[in-house]
Parts: structure tokens; C-alpha cells; sequence
């Protein structure tokens, strides 16, 4: 139990992260395919495509992150999830100009 | 404890098919998911819909459910979990909502027990797979989410989070314990981001370091301000003369009041950007003012005059566009 007045440290854990395909498996507790098939589907794009070793940027985690929970909680396969998270970032603007007006 | 009528929350007859039970989680799922639906208590909407579709899915959880007859009123003895939906914290899963271990209602452990809910054990499993070797024996991650206001990106600062963290107590039940935690909010996060506490996850087994807590962030709508990605918007009234003629007006910002100049011209859904004044991330983002024209109301004969003048000075048809 931490005491009250103890204050911890936060940082921002996507600012200048970069993550390997056996790091992301990791954070979100999946098989390391998954996550090379997030990124073959464009749900998550690879720093440098050519190497072997792929790495991804700290933004790649929230997609990645709510790619998988719409692939587990709503069923969709993966080409599905990957139009899900596109219309739902053109919408996210459009929701938000709307609770912006009376 | 609350007594849930699972049929109820799924919106489907007690004598449903399995075909309509699964037929209306689905539905459900995809209008309350917490990373698709704007629905207010979209998130504990969601993990109801879950829960129930945990007991009707399986034969043998239903069978056992449905003798219980309509037992109680739904809601008798009405007492909803402390932040139901909000500041859970849990091992394993990344990915979050839903399937937490202990993402239970009391309702629903009373009649199935944790070890009972085949989803979170697998999350349980799956957060022990990929260890790295290197990392063999320590604690497992931690996740949560957390709601922040504005305030806490724009000048960082320290805020409490409760969490609810599941832990296993002597009798070998699994109870949801509450976890203060104070922390120093980074200035700059962004929605969608974590904040990473190291050694804050589970204790290491046996030699080796313990596990991180991982935050997941979104913000609180604020009353003024909309916020995109690291820019900051904001709807400035303005009265006509001020947009036609240019003025001198007065904003607020995030930083504190400024005085803006409205160039002449301006019209309804004109951006003014001050740079910089955003949310202050690497690099920061700016700060837009969005222009709305606001009308005088025609509220007496001195008003009413101004307004005829106004007419009678400058014919103007607004619809010639429409072609009227």
C-alpha cells in the first residue's frame, strides 16, 4: 500500500519508445504473430520495413492497443478491425466539432 | 448485493436461443464497446452486457442462473460497486476492458466463483506468456485507466487514482481491493497515452524485479476547450461588427486571459491560431479560435431601430446562393 503522500513519477510511456514485435506481444499479453499481423494488415506500420527486426513508434500502441480489444470483444477479423479503427478516426474529429456546439 | 437479471440487460426473452443470445451480445458489444461508443456509462454498460453473456452463453451457467427463478426485483438492495467501469487495475491482458480478471459483479462471483470465468483465466495465462528470458521471475504488468481533467497535461502535477486491484486473500477468495496511488501526471500526455510506473506492477516471484503499472489516459470533456490530438480548440463569440469591422477582443486561454485581434473581414468559422499555446507535449501543440458570430437580440425599440437602419443601409439577400 503506498502511503499518501508518496508521489510517483509518471512518464509518458509512448514518448520516444520504440518496441520490437517480442515487446508489444508482451504489453498486450498476444502471440508475437498477432502483432506481425496487425502491422501486415497497416494497422501498425513498422519504423523501416526492410530490416528484419521491425520496430514501431510509441503511437503504434494505442492502435495497436484498440485494434485488439475490437478483435476480441466485438468478434471482427482483422481486415474488419482495420476499417473499424479508420472510420472511427475519421469520426473522432466529427464527435468532437459536435459536442463543441449547443 | 444486487441481484441482475441477466435477460433484462441482454434485452432477449428467458426462453431466447443461443443463436439470439449471441445475436444480441454482439449487437449490444458493438453499441456500448468503450473504444467505439460515445453512450455516457458506456464502459459499464459494456461490462454488464459482458457478464451477462458470460452466464447465458454457457449451458451450464444458465441452467444454474435460471434456478434461481426471477429471484429478488432486479436492483432489490441496490448498492453499485465503487467506480464501477473506472480505475481498474489488472494483470496480464493488455488490451483492458472487459476481460479483467475480476471484472465481475459481486452478483456474479457469489454464484460462479472467479476460477469460474474461463475468459479471465485466460487472461491470466496469456499475461505469463512472452516472458523474456532475461526478465524470468519478474512481476507481472499491470494495467489500468484512468479519466484525467485538462488541467493535469497542461501544467502536469500530482493527482490521486484509486484503483481496484483483484488479490487473493487467506480463505483463497479473490477480492477487489482499493489502491491509492499519487501521481506526478507528466505535462504534455496526450489522450490515448500511458503513463508508466515502474515497479508498480506485481511483486516478482521469488529473485527479480517487480512488474510496471501501465495508465492508460483519456481526458474529461472541458467545459471550454475541445481537444485534438495536441491542439487545443476553442469557440470565441464575437458580435457582427467585431468580425466585419476587426477588433481587439478578449480570449481566455489555458495560459490565462489574451487579447486577440480579429481581422477585419472575419466570418463565422474563421481560425485564429496562437502557436504553441496547445497542450504542451514535444512538440506543443497550438491553440485555435474558432470564430462564432453572436446575434444582439432585438430586445427594444432603441435595438429594433439599429437593426432597420442596418437594413436599410446595406441591402443584403443571404440566400442568394440558394438561388432564391
Amino acid at each position: 500500500m503506498t502511503s499518501f503522500d508518496e508521489c510517483l513519477p509518471g512518464e509518458i510511456f509512448e514518448e520516444g519508445a520504440v518496441l520490437s514485435v517480442a515487446d508489444l506481444a508482451y504489453l498486450f499479453a498476444v502471440e508475437e504473430r498477432h502483432i506481425v499481423a496487425l502491422a501486415e494488415e497497416g494497422v501498425i506500420t513498422a519504423l523501416e520495413i526492410d530490416t528484419t527486426q521491425w520496430r514501431f513508434s510509441g503511437a503504434d500502441i494505442r492502435r495497436a492497443r484498440i485494434a485488439l480489444r475490437l478483435e476480441r470483444d466485438l468478434g471482427i477479423n482483422l481486415p474488419g478491425v482495420a476499417l473499424a479503427l479508420e472510420l472511427l478516426e475519421e469520426l473522432e474529429p466529427l464527435r468532437r466539432e459536435r459536442r463543441g456546439r449547443p | 448485493m444486487e441481484f441482475k437479471d441477466y435477460y433484462k440487460v441482454m434485452g432477449v426473452a428467458r426462453d431466447a436461443t443461443e443463436a439470439q443470445i449471441k445475436q444480441a451480445y454482439r449487437k449490444l458489444a458493438r453499441k456500448y464497446h468503450p473504444d467505439v461508443s460515445k453512450e455516457p456509462n458506456a464502459e459499464a454498460r459494456f461490462k454488464e452486457v459482458g457478464e451477462a453473456y458470460e452466464v447465458l452463453r454457457s449451458a451450464e451457467k444458465r441452467a444454474a442462473y435460471d434456478r434461481l427463478g426471477s429471484g429478488p426485483r432486479p436492483g432489490d438492495d441496490f448498492r453499485p460497486p465503487p467506480d464501477w467501469g473506472s480505475g481498474f487495475e489488472f494483470s496480464g491482458a493488455g488490451p483492458g476492458a472487459g476481460e479483467a480478471s475480476g471484472d465481475y459483479s459481486d452478483f456474479f462471483e457469489a454464484l460462479f466463483g472467479r476460477a469460474a470465468s474461463g475468459r479471465a483465466a485466460e487472461g491470466r495465462a496469456a499475461g505469463g506468456r512472452n516472458r523474456r528470458g532475461v526478465d524470468a521471475g519478474r512481476g507481472e504488468d499491470h494495467h489500468a485507466k484512468v479519466l484525467l481533467d485538462l488541467d493535469a497535461t497542461l501544467a502536469g502535477g500530482a493527482r490521486t487514482f484509486t484503483l481496484r486491484v483483484p488479490e487473493i486473500d487467506a480463505e483463497g477468495h479473490v477480492i477487489a481491493k482499493e489502491r491509492v496511488l499519487n501521481v506526478q501526471v507528466p505535462k504534455g500526455i496526450l489522450p490515448g497515452q500511458t503513463i508508466r510506473l515502474a515497479g508498480q506492477g506485481a511483486p516478482p516471484h521469488g529473485e527479480g524485479k517487480s512488474g510496471d503499472l501501465y495508465i492508460e489516459v483519456e481526458f474529461q470533456p472541458h467545459p471550454l476547450y475541445r481537444i485534438e490530438g495536441r491542439d487545443l480548440y476553442l469557440d470565441l463569440p464575437v458580435a457582427p461588427w467585431e468580425a466585419a469591422l476587426g477588433a481587439a477582443v478578449k480570449s481566455p486561454t489555458p495560459t490565462g486571459t489574451v487579447e486577440l485581434k480579429i481581422p477585419p473581414g472575419s466570418h463565422a468559422g474563421s481560425k485564429l491560431r496562437l502557436k504553441g499555446r496547445g497542450i504542451p507535449s514535444s512538440p506543443p501543440g497550438d491553440f485555435y479560435v474558432v470564430l462564432q458570430i453572436a446575434l444582439p437580440p432585438a430586445k427594444d425599440e432603441k435595438a429594433e431601430a439599429a437593426y432597420r437602419a442596418f437594413a436599410s443601409a446595406m441591402p443584403f439577400n443571404p440566400r442568394t446562393g440558394l438561388g432564391v
